[in-house]
């Protein structure tokens, strides 16, 4: 504990004591390890100890059956055009946002969030009020062929409701720091203003819309709340993982549930891996910048 | 700006409409479609539904689960906080991601975990059975399950903003014979204020309308383990359409009021950094830090 403390920049003979002037650090991290530790480490690590007490088969059987595996291309499918969809529309509006100026824009901006703040489940009824067939938007689609809710169209809807501040959110300040006089270059030198973007401001920003995306993707890899109303939770059609382990946990399978949440805890830390990296590496270009 | 070549007007306008649309669309209509079907039959049918005493006991159970579970996580978030943004450490990378682990988490996985440690089957499971204790399935679970998906808001909210504050002011607070409560009341405090309201709205939110988790561990028992979005998903099941809104439309209007205090709350961090920058680098802020040091 002592060794960890000691400050990392101090060199051998270079004494600053200055650093270590501030009291409270012992007990701050004694209390955040120990915090951590009861609400999150320890409660997950069950999750891992009841996994490794199932024999393989047993594991196996839990998540590769038929299934499970069409709630995994439906959770990643949707997830995945979901996010996409965001990068689009995310881009749209933080460009709007930080570049132009239109009555009502801080109340636009403020709704960004609303995703954030709205519950799930408000956000999951309400948007199946609106797009069942007899709904206000679902009425005029359905005419078409087109069913909006109760089918994987409705989870894709419902998971970019859900995913679109990440995007905004992380590119929006990076759009706001980019710097002006490259593009005065580019400009002066006869550039067009499509090849602008594309070659100035986009590589700029692409950092931050792929950690965004990555972002909105871990988010509705998860999602629950806002899909079971919307999905029609038929299965093999639109049950999403998060719901088999629910079932499986009506049902008493408590292993079953464990054996899939264990297949979801796995991807959501590769994830937040390939989140941390994109982060340091937008860090980096954008220090880089800087500099 | 005005040096710059930007979008044709017609472009601009365009993109301006694109966008707006697409945010009156997914965002808007719905907000707009909780409260129009929760006034669908009127005021007297959605005070009915409001008077009811299941949704009074969701409503009281929401309040309790924020009540605990805002406070834990606030203590922690500036404990965390202090250690994290004043101290170099080994590891401090590590913690950091440690403590967004919460954030990537399934819901239903997080109110798994719970029921894998305290539930009949579970570690814990048959002591607590023995000693009559009920966690799971029950309101401790409720809230153990919320302190978990809110557990990094206020942290991750408040370690950016003491990094970039750095350490000046409690250092020269020190040096003047503040002690350590002293010097986080009179200098830290109220330097983070903001970005602590912040954290705290966000926190608030997300324990008041959390769904997935609370429900693996709440025993949906009517007027008993019900939150308010837990009550409305039991409505909603049921066909009682107007009531399941009304009772969303209070879960809306926090919402509402979330993005107001969380919006004045930035406009304020804003201003306060900025201030901040702007300051000569030769004296950053001294007067300020021995001010609250006469002051202590």
């Amino acid at each position: 504990m002592t060794a960890a403390s000691l400050p990392l920049a101090a060199a051998p003979g270079a004494r600053r004591p200055a650093r270590r002037v501030l009291p409270g650090f012992n007990i701050t991290l004694g209390y955040t390890l120990l915090y951590l530790s009861l609400i999150v480490l320890i409660p997950l690590s069950a999750l891992v100890f009841k996994t490794l007490s199932l024999t393989w088969p047993q594991f196996w059987e839990a998540v590769a059956s038929p299934r499970v595996l069409a709630s995994y291309r439906l959770t990643f499918g949707a997830s995945l055009i979901a996010a996409l969809v965001n990068v689009v529309f995310g881009l749209l509006v933080a460009w709007v946002l930080v570049r132009y100026s239109f009555p009502g824009k801080k109340i636009v901006d403020a709704l960004v969030d609303l995703p954030f703040a709205l519950p799930t489940a408000v956000a999951g009824i309400s948007l199946t009020a609106l797009l069942a067939d007899n709904g206000w938007v679902g009425q005029y689609f359905a005419p078409l062929g087109i069913q909006l809710a109760f089918n994987p169209n409705g989870v894709v809807i419902a998971l970019i409701f859900i995913g679109l501040p990440f995007v905004v959110r992380t590119v929006q300040p990076v759009l706001e720091d980019t710097e002006k006089e490259l593009e005065e270059a580019a400009s002066s030198l006869g550039a067009t203003r499509w090849q602008i973007f594309w070659r100035v401001i986009f590589p700029s920003i692409a950092p931050a819309l792929l950690t965004g995306f990555a972002m909105a993707f871990a988010r509705a890899v998860g999602e629950y709340g806002s899909v079971i109303f919307i999905a029609g939770n038929m299965p093999m059609v639109s049950e999403i993982t998060p719901l088999i382990i629910i079932s499986k946990l009506e049902q008493y399978d408590y292993a079953g549930a464990t054996a899939v949440a264990t297949v979801m805890l796995l991807i959501s830390f590769i994830l937040l891996l390939v989140i941390n990296g994109l982060q340091a590496w937008q860090r980096q270009r954008s220090g880089g910048a800087m500099a | 700006m005005s040096v710059v070549r930007t979008e044709a007007p017609w472009v601009r306008r365009t993109l301006i409409a694109i966008a707006l649309v697409f945010m009156a669309l997914f965002l808007v209509l719905p907000l707009a479609a909780v409260f129009t079907e929760a006034l669908r039959k009127g005021w007297e049918a959605y005070w009915e539904a409001l008077k009811e005493p299941d949704a009074w006991a969701a409503i009281r159970l929401t309040l309790i689960t924020a009540a605990v579970a805002v406070p834990l996580n606030l203590v922690f978030g500036v404990a965390a906080a202090w250690a994290v943004a004043k101290f170099e450490f080994r590891g401090k990378a590590f913690l950091t991601t440690l403590i967004d682990l919460p954030f990537s988490v399934s819901p239903v996985v997080a109110g798994l975990i719970y029921v894998l440690v305290f539930g009949a089957q579970g570690w814990l499971g048959p002591w607590l059975a023995e000693h009559d204790i009920k966690i799971v399935f029950a309101v401790p679970g409720i809230i153990l399950a919320t302190v978990f998906v809110t557990f990094p808001f206020i942290a991750r909210e408040l370690i950016p903003l003491m990094q970039a504050q750095g350490n000046e002011e409690e250092q020269a607070a020190q040096v003047l014979g503040a002690t350590g409560w002293q010097t986080f009341w009179h200098v830290t405090l109220p330097n983070i204020k903001w970005g602590l309201i912040y954290g705290v709205i966000l926190c608030n939110a997300r324990a008041m309308g959390e769904f997935g988790a609370v429900s693996v561990v709440s025993g949906h028992i009517r007027g008993q383990t019900n939150t308010m979005p837990l009550h409305v998903e039991v409505l909603y099941n049921e066909y009682q359409s107007v009531a399941a809104f009304a009772v969303a439309s209070l879960l809306a209007l926090l919402a509402l009021v979330t993005l107001v205090i969380k919006t004045v709350a930035e406009w304020r961090m804003e201003r306060e950094l900025k201030a901040l920058a702007e300051l000569p680098p030769e004296r950053p802020r001294h007067d300020t830090a021995v001010a609250a040091g006469a002051q202590a």
